[in-house]
């Protein structure tokens, strides 16, 4: 057995994650029954909500083991979207759970602090503008970066506030159309993130392009982080997320264990 | 119409015997029959197997009936019958007999009525006692016939006016009548006043006008004149007999009994009436019963028992003897032997075997008997007079 | 008039719980056409179909002529209270917990003389009308009642033992946010139930009929999804020692059978809420309602179960719709037997169509959410077992009994 070497590249990393000068932040919300999906038209096709059954608790169901079966659907609690996830990312190559490359799921972050503009309006759409601001003051987005809004919109623990839910729909923030395709086009990003339930606003099936976000990421290949928690900790720049889907055949996504690596 | 029934002429009843109550018992009902068995041997000075003919009645036999019985007791008879009649059983048993032996299909046949009592064994045999009572009877809640003389009798009040001092004068009558029978379960004088303010069962029914479950077993041999006089044993020859079942259907509710069909043939065959009859042993698990027993066989009309028992007097030594060892009100009831208990006190007055009262100079007795009430009435009655030998 | 039930009172908790016994329940296999008669509410004897005459108790040939050809017909419900009894003493358990308790017999217009039990106001000599009820362990028994009716017979203390009149009783309604829902929720409050529980899933649904629930007086509203076995726990650990009549009417419609729409997710989701959901109601709620099913005079009673009709017979436009109804169904007796050992009765309304907004496409006669509840708690009232609601469910059933074939071929929207 040879000494474990402490000079190489990820030596470093887990030196840094044991003494400290590395945060791992856990950007994902608790999965139970109260979890929301997203709230579709009750005649449409319905995405199962997280449910959980014990299989056996110490006892006579299996004396010496704990365990569960739970179902949800993919789209469920913090959650990874794929761009097979929508229609215009269908026939992409590699694009599902199974076939995103792997080195895709650990990715570097962009962290846009709308928290204010959330607070004063649920309905606050991220603009190119908003985002332009943000970059004078950080630099520009690097490529293969998430992007990733926040909005404090996970602290709401109420699933009613946090759905926001009117006739019209739901009301929660996210990005406008144009931005996406910026983010897109300008700065090659791997994906968008947010807090909300889905990475589209809650009013973007009213856009002229219904769910942008949806539409274009996917059609270009990028990906969905929605549903994160404790964006609050994470740096404007400099964390690296790492976010792997369920390796599900063929899956749209999946739920994950979002985690960001973060230097103190 | 038919043939005339024929008589029974040389044919007698006889040895008494009594298997004494207990109120409940651990023994089995084959022990009682086993008893009574004994009891009939000894008090005829018989082998075992002299007796060649057996008529068994018993609720808790279960899952054994009188056949299996007759392996329990060691015996071989030649003629058997089991009769499944409760409270009737007795009179029905005497008549099944008399022809037996009257025909030759039997020389001595013994007659046995008994039932044991466990702690559960009434609520059990109540809990099963027919398909009907299953169905629209016991689901009701009484649990018993408790609640189904309740209905005769408030219907009987209801129709004649009678009033529950009329029933406590027949109790209370009947326990005198019991008070110096060895056997007899209630042993203290009754009042009219604790009769009426006993404690209520099923109104307008209260405790004392319940028979008490208990276990025991009545018997006695049936066999000719001409045996008995050879065994030298007393004996009372049997002058009448008569059974009905389901008398009166349509009757929407029972005031009379199968004992109003048949009144005629049993006077006629006896060749007496109702005003030759020293004494009358009735069935009587409810007073009511008595009242319907009392008109039914000629004593008064329809709905004149309590004005009777007002105007009479019920003891053994009064003008109308009744129930004159106490009956099954003041003995208990030992299931199936109370069927029996009229019969074998009949044959205890008529033979001066008695174990209380006598009634002097009695030559006639009546017994009448009642049972199995299935569903809303009895559907069993029967009845048989027994006259005194002759010297 | 009959004696006011004394108000409910908070219960005692120093005092011991009886525990449920039930009334004797061997009965004949022709007894229960006597069950299956008060299971529809029907007063209906045994008659000769040669003779004519009618037969009680039930039999196998005719008591006059002996033909066998003995049907199950309506008869007069008429008849005279010929003797009565009140027993002070009984040696069966379930009675012994309820002394006093009065019986009678019976003259029925329609020929035999019938054990009864008494209603408070029955008057020995008079006339009275006869129905088949259902006692407490699950079979049928005779009740009578005044001719004419007299005041409070709600508060009826022997016939509430066979009835479920929700007056003074606590209430579950599973699903309050649909219009079926708040009808409940009217209907049992209408009623004079002491209080209604009202369930709701999915808060982010907004539902102006929970809203209007809200506003009902007795109305407590509680969480509940009963595609959550938690949320079904934690709801039977807050109520379900009161609940004393449990109403699931969560029901999930979407058009579609097997071939025209093989949708796995749909029919997941109709058997998640119609069969898992009352088998996880089942499962918390059942426990607790059969251990009270003695605790006096308040104790737990019903438990009912809103099915669709088309339990019975599937309509292949709603096709895996009826087969989950159908599996409910099927639950449902097993339910009524589990129940049936603490004397809770299961009972089964069967709805057709009613005017809500997943009943568009269905033709009328549809059922008015208001008039179905009215029916429900008529039904509760009257102790009847199963309950069609409406023409379309009375025609189901209807034919079903008479062509299983014909309906099986016939049905659809």
């Amino acid at each position: 057995m040879t000494e474990t070497d402490d000079t190489g590249l990820l030596a470093g990393l887990l030196a840094g994650i044991a003494g400290g000068g590395i945060r791992v932040v856990d950007l994902t919300m608790t999965l139970d029954r109260h979890v929301p999906t997203i709230v579709l038209p009750p005649e449409m096709g319905q995405s199962w909500p997280f449910r959980m059954e014990e299989i056996s608790r110490y006892d006579h169901r299996g004396p010496a083991t704990y365990w569960n079966n739970f179902s949800c659907g993919e789209h469920t609690g913090t959650h990874f979207d794929a761009p097979i996830h929508w229609i215009s990312g269908k026939d992409l190559p590699g694009n599902a759970t199974d076939t995103i490359p792997p080195a895709l799921f650990v990715a570097h972050a962009c962290v846009v602090d709308c928290s204010e503009e959330a607070a004063a309006d649920p309905d606050y759409l991220l603009t190119v503008d908003r985002v332009a601001a943000w970059e004078a003051e950080h630099g520009a987005i690097p490529p293969r970066s998430w992007v990733l809004m926040r909005t404090d919109w996970s602290l709401k623990s109420d699933p009613v506030q946090y759905l926001n839910m009117d006739e019209t729909g739901s009301h929660t923030p996210g990005p406008d159309a144009d931005l996406v395709a910026w983010l897109i086009e300008e700065r090659d990003v791997v994906g968008f993130g947010c807090e909300a339930v889905g990475t589209d606003a809650g009013q973007a099936q009213h856009f002229a392009v219904p769910f942008p976000c949806h539409h274009m990421m996917h059609g270009n290949g990028r990906f969905g982080l929605p549903a994160l928690t404790n964006l609050d900790q994470l740096p404007p720049t400099g964390a690296v997320v790492i976010a792997a889907p369920l390796k599900i055949r063929r899956g749209s996504g999946s739920p994950v264990r979002a985690l960001a690596l973060v230097e103190a | 119409m038919g043939q005339a029934r024929r008589g029974y002429e040389g044919i007698v009843a006889a040895a008494p015997v009594t298997v004494p109550y207990a109120r409940y018992s651990i023994r089995s009902a084959h022990w009682f029959c086993g008893r009574a068995l004994a009891g009939l041997i000894g008090a005829a000075g018989l082998a075992k197997a002299e007796i060649d003919g057996f008529c068994v009645s018993s609720f808790t036999l279960y899952p054994d009936s009188a056949v299996g019985l007759m392996q329990h007791l060691g015996v071989s008879p030649r003629w058997l019958d089991h009769i499944p009649m409760g409270g009737a059983s007795g009179a029905v048993a005497l008549r099944r007999a008399a022809r037996a032996v009257q025909a030759g299909d039997a020389e001595i046949v013994a007659l046995i009525g008994a039932d044991t009592n466990h702690v559960d064994s009434f609520r059990r045999t109540v809990a099963t006692f027919s398909q009907f009572a299953n169905d629209a009877v016991y689901p009701y809640g009484a649990g018993g016939p408790n609640a189904s003389f309740a209905f005769l009798t408030d219907r009987y009040m209801r129709e004649y006016g009678a009033r529950r001092e009329d029933f406590g004068r027949l109790c209370i009558a009947q326990r005198e009548n019991a008070l110096p029978v060895p056997h007899a379960m209630m042993k203290r004088p009754l009042t009219m006043e604790q009769y009426l303010n006993a404690r209520p069962i099923a109104e307008p029914l209260r405790l004392f006008d319940c028979v008490m479950p208990c276990a025991g077993a009545e018997a006695c041999l049936v066999m000719t004149e001409d045996r008995a006089r050879a065994l030298g044993i007393p004996f009372a020859p049997v002058l009448a007999t008569v059974e009905r079942h389901n008398a009166f259907p349509d009757d929407p509710i029972q005031v009379r009994g199968g004992w109003a069909v048949d009144i005629g043939a049993l006077y006629d065959q006896a060749g007496i009436g109702p005003e030759d009859v020293d004494l009358f042993q009735a069935y009587d698990d409810y007073p009511v019963i008595c009242f319907m027993q009392i008109e039914d066989l000629g004593f008064c009309a329809k709905g004149e028992a309590p004005a009777f028992v007002r105007e009479r007097d019920l003891r053994a030594g009064g003008d109308f003897p009744f129930n004159t060892s106490g009956g099954q009100l003041s003995a208990g009831q030992a299931g199936a032997g109370g069927g029996f208990i009229g019969l074998v006190e009949t044959l205890r007055q008529l033979t001066g075997e008695t174990h209380g009262h006598r009634v002097e100079g009695a030559r006639h007795g009546l017994v009448s008997c009642f049972g199995m009430i299935v569903y809303d009435r009895g559907l069993c009655t029967s009845a048989a007079i027994l006259g005194r030998a002759s010297a | 008039m009959t004696t006011k039930l004394p108000p409910p009172r908070p219960k005692d908790p120093t005092k011991r719980t009886r525990l449920p016994t039930r009334p004797p329940g061997n009965r004949s296999r022709e007894a229960h056409g006597l069950t299956a008669m008060a299971a529809a509410g029907r007063f209906a004897l045994q008659t000769c179909a040669d003779c004519g005459t009618v037969q009680y108790p039930p039999r196998q040939v005719c008591g006059n002529c002996l033909g066998d050809r003995l049907q199950w017909r309506d008869v007069s419900d008429g008849g005279r209270l010929l003797a009565e009894t009140t027993l002070a003493h009984s040696n069966d358990l379930f009675f012994r917990d309820r002394l006093p308790w009065r019986l009678g017999v019976v003259h029925a217009d329609a020929g035999p003389s019938m054990v009864a039990h008494l209603a408070e106001d029955c008057i020995a000599g008079a006339r009275v009308r006869l129905a088949l009820s259902i006692d407490r362990a699950g079979n049928a028994v005779v009740t009578a009642r005044p001719e004419h009716p007299t005041p409070n017979p709600e508060d009826d203390r022997q016939l509430r033992e066979m009835t479920f009149d929700p007056k003074d009783r606590r209430v579950l309604i599973v699903d309050g946010k649909t219009e079926l829902g708040l009808a409940l929720v009217r209907a049992f409050a209408g009623a004079g139930a002491r209080q209604v529980y009202v369930g709701h899933a999915q808060p982010w649904r907004r539902s102006p009929h929970l809203d209007a629930a809200r506003e009902i007086d007795a109305a407590t509203l509680f969480p509940l999804d009963v595609t959550d076995t938690d949320s079904v726990e934690e709801l039977a650990a807050t109520i379900g020692d009161k609940v004393e009549i449990l109403v699931n009417n969560a029901y999930h419609l979407r058009m579609g059978g097997a071939v025209g729409r093989m949708d796995l997710n749909t029919a997941h989701d109709e058997m998640a809420i119609h069969y898992h959901g009352l088998l996880r109601l089942a499962g918390h709620f059942g426990p607790v309602m059969r251990a009270r099913g003695a605790d006096g005079a308040h104790g737990a009673a019903a438990w009912v179960n809103l099915l669709s009709a088309y339990a019975w017979a599937n309509n292949p436009a709603l096709g895996t719709y009826s087969a989950s109804q159908a599996a409910a169904l099927s639950l449902s007796h097993c339910l009524r037997a589990e129940l049936a050992e603490g004397g809770v009765r299961v009972v089964n309304a069967f709805l057709g169509p009613i005017e809500d907004e997943w009943h568009q496409l269905a033709p009328p006669p549809k059922l008015d959410p208001a008039a179905a509840a009215r029916r429900i708690v008529a039904g509760l009232k009257a102790g009847v077992e199963d309950i069609p609601i409406g023409a379309v469910a009375e025609e189901i059933l209807a034919r079903r009994a008479e062509n299983p074939k014909e309906i099986e071929r016939g049905i659809g929207l």
